[in-house]
């Protein structure tokens, strides 16, 4: 009986067979691959490269940068009362976010789950605010956030319930709190979405047979639901920290990082010097520390998910 | 649930069943309050609005809307935002699918290094590298290339910021097709192009579309780039006239009522048809990435 090569071998056979076909195949590639590369190096990755050399400059933006102050910038930044409350709230707004926001997305799509009659619709209602512009999220609880109670819904509701008409966005300890609410109305219906779609993955058995072996909803939820969930909830995480590290549309819109830069973040700090004072030479040194926010976060996310397979989950 | 052992089983499950839907309403219409609040004030005179704010607007009065929609800066604004939308939607799905189609399906040299690159953009979104892009549209603006000021320039940023994601997502797609198709379609005599053409674009209709749905929101509703890009006013997209419309009226409530409910609807609506898209774009792009 002849012996059929292996299927390795026919590869083999058809990798040699042909160099016009092998540069055909190259050029494919080249071609396919050129447009997004070209984009993507141009505007993501080269203008890494040019910030790290404008942050080296004292440049209001008119003429050629020609005033070198080497790290002076960076330094500067570090020490600026501003700078360090922007990272402490950023901070804030990961701790609020990954304690508050992301349990409440839990707790609400293991609520909704997964035979839940009108699952759909509540799907469908909590997700809706995130396809809304943040420019238009910002306004509508600007309205709500109106400090007089007779055109503010919440002080309305505050006094009407017998309380003093709270400073939404004039109070600086409160101001923080309340863009984070805004915040979560917008964005916890993702998160959500995400828990479901990784909740639709979990074998029903499992929970079924821990059912059967006698654990109640709370053993289940927490000794199969939550562990299987596993990297979802971490890829959630990593999306909630790295959007709160960069928020900036909603906080510009509602406060423009004040009063008295008591809603400060990275972003709003980053395009006040930028693009309201012009100091080009400094926006871009505060580019390239979120850069290396992001970086480290990044890094230190992959570090921690790199993990034997039997631990991420299904 | 140890409250009701003395209770039948069908009544536990009914009890929790009322309990469930008792906090999933309260939610719902927490979620509506912004939103109805909204179209409440888009829907009242401007004394009305200092009169009783968050009443239902009885009788319903048109005349902020229409004052809006009969504005040809309006219609400006629209049309910029649905020009800009479709080429940065038709940018992406092209650039994209090209790139994940190579990821996905080809093999070649330094495969992993190069996709690993496009995985770096996921780490730096557009609010962090505004700055810096605002100086390279800049350098090309005197290299020759006027892309300051011009949605153009709008354009190609939406697009490159939106190139990590959507290979990412694309490429899970275009992984699930099975090898088999791509083998036979080779044993037919089909080259890398013809089953990408003929096969694999056909098949992967649906994970365009979600990708092309993702990216028509995002750009839809992006601000920060138009508002670095676009200077002159006849540029302006619709969050950037919002912004500008609200730093104009801010004082009359239910004139910026009305322009926010207006310019919100389209994205409802959108919504409303092209949820199941949207959904499994997100979940594509994060479940799997």
């Amino acid at each position: 009986m002849q012996q059929l090569p292996a299927i390795p071998d026919i590869l083999k056979l058809k990798r040699v067979s042909g160099a016009p076909r092998r540069f055909q195949d190259s050029l494919l590639i080249v071609l396919f691959l050129l447009p997004a590369l070209i984009l993507f190096l141009l505007f993501v990755i080269y203008p890494i490269f040019r910030s790290i050399y404008f942050s080296m400059f004292d440049w209001n933006g008119l003429g050629p940068a020609v005033d070198f102050v080497g790290l002076q910038n960076f330094k500067d930044i570090l020490t600026d009362k501003v700078f360090l409350k922007a990272i402490s709230n950023v901070l804030l707004i990961i701790v609020f976010s990954v304690g508050i926001q992301l349990p409440l997305a839990l707790a609400l799509a293991v609520m909704v789950g997964r035979g839940l009659p009108g699952r759909g619709l509540f799907r469908t209602i909590f997700f809706m605010p995130y396809v809304l512009s943040e420019i238009n999220v910002a306004i509508m609880w600007m309205l709500l956030y109106n400090p007089d109670p007779d055109r503010g819904l919440l002080n309305a509701i505050v006094t009407a319930l017998g309380g003093e008409s709270i400073g939404w966005m004039s109070n600086t300890d409160i101001v923080l709190v309340s863009i984070f609410i805004a915040l979560t109305w917008k964005y916890f219906g993702f998160h959500m979405l995400l828990y479901l779609a990784g909740l639709q993955n979990i074998p029903l058995e499992l929970e079924e047979a821990a059912r059967i072996d006698g654990a109640n909803s709370f053993q289940n939820f927490f000794y199969i639901t939550l562990p299987l969930l596993g990297s979802t909830i971490r890829t959630s995480v990593y999306l909630s920290v790295l959007g709160s590290i960069q928020q900036f549309i909603m906080v510009w819109i509602m406060t423009k990082g004040g009063p008295v830069n008591a809603s400060e973040t990275l972003a709003t700090y980053m395009y006040r010097f930028g693009f309201v004072r012009f100091q080009l030479g400094y926006g871009s040194a505060v580019a390239i520390y979120m850069f290396i926010l992001c970086l480290i976060f990044s890094l230190i996310y992959q570090r921690l998910t790199r993990r034997p397979d039997y631990l991420t989950g299904l | 649930m140890p409250i009701a052992y003395f209770l039948p089983r069908w009544a536990q499950k009914f009890l929790v069943r009322i309990f469930q839907y008792l906090i999933l309403s309260t939610v719902v219409v927490v979620m509506f309050v912004p939103i109805v609040i909204l179209i409440f004030g888009s829907l009242k005179t401007t004394g009305e609005m200092y009169s009783h704010p968050y009443a239902f607007p009885n009788p319903p009065h048109w005349e902020n809307l229409v004052a809006i929609l009969t504005q040809p800066a309006f219609w400006r604004l629209m049309w910029n935002s649905v020009i800009l939308m479709l080429a940065t939607t038709a940018g992406v799905v092209f650039v994209c699918g090209l790139a994940a189609f190579v990821f996905a399906r080809l093999e070649f040299r330094s495969k992993g290094w190069v996709f690993n690159l496009f995985t770096v953009g996921l780490m730096f979104p557009i609010n962090v590298a505004i700055l810096p892009v605002y100086f390279v549209l800049r350098q090309m603006n005197e290299m020759g290339i006027p892309l300051i000021d011009s949605l153009v320039g709008v354009c190609l940023v939406q697009i490159a910021f939106n190139i990590s994601g959507n290979i990412l997502i694309l490429r899970g797609f275009f992984t699930a097709i099975p090898a088999e198709l791509q083998d036979a379609s080779y044993i037919d005599g089909c080259n890398n192009f013809d089953f990408f053409w003929r096969i694999l674009l056909p098949l992967a209709r649906p994970a365009l579309a979600a990708v092309a749905a993702l990216t028509m929101i995002v750009s839809w509703n992006d601000l920060l780039v138009p508002l670095v890009v676009l200077n002159s006013d006849e540029l302006w997209t619709l969050p950037l006239g919002t912004m500008q419309f609200q730093g104009q009226y801010g004082q009359d409530l239910a004139m910026v009522s009305a322009f926010v409910a207006l310019s919100s609807i389209p994205t409802l609506i959108f919504y409303l048809f092209a949820e199941r898209q949207i959904i499994s774009g997100l979940t594509a792009g994060a479940v799997k990435g």
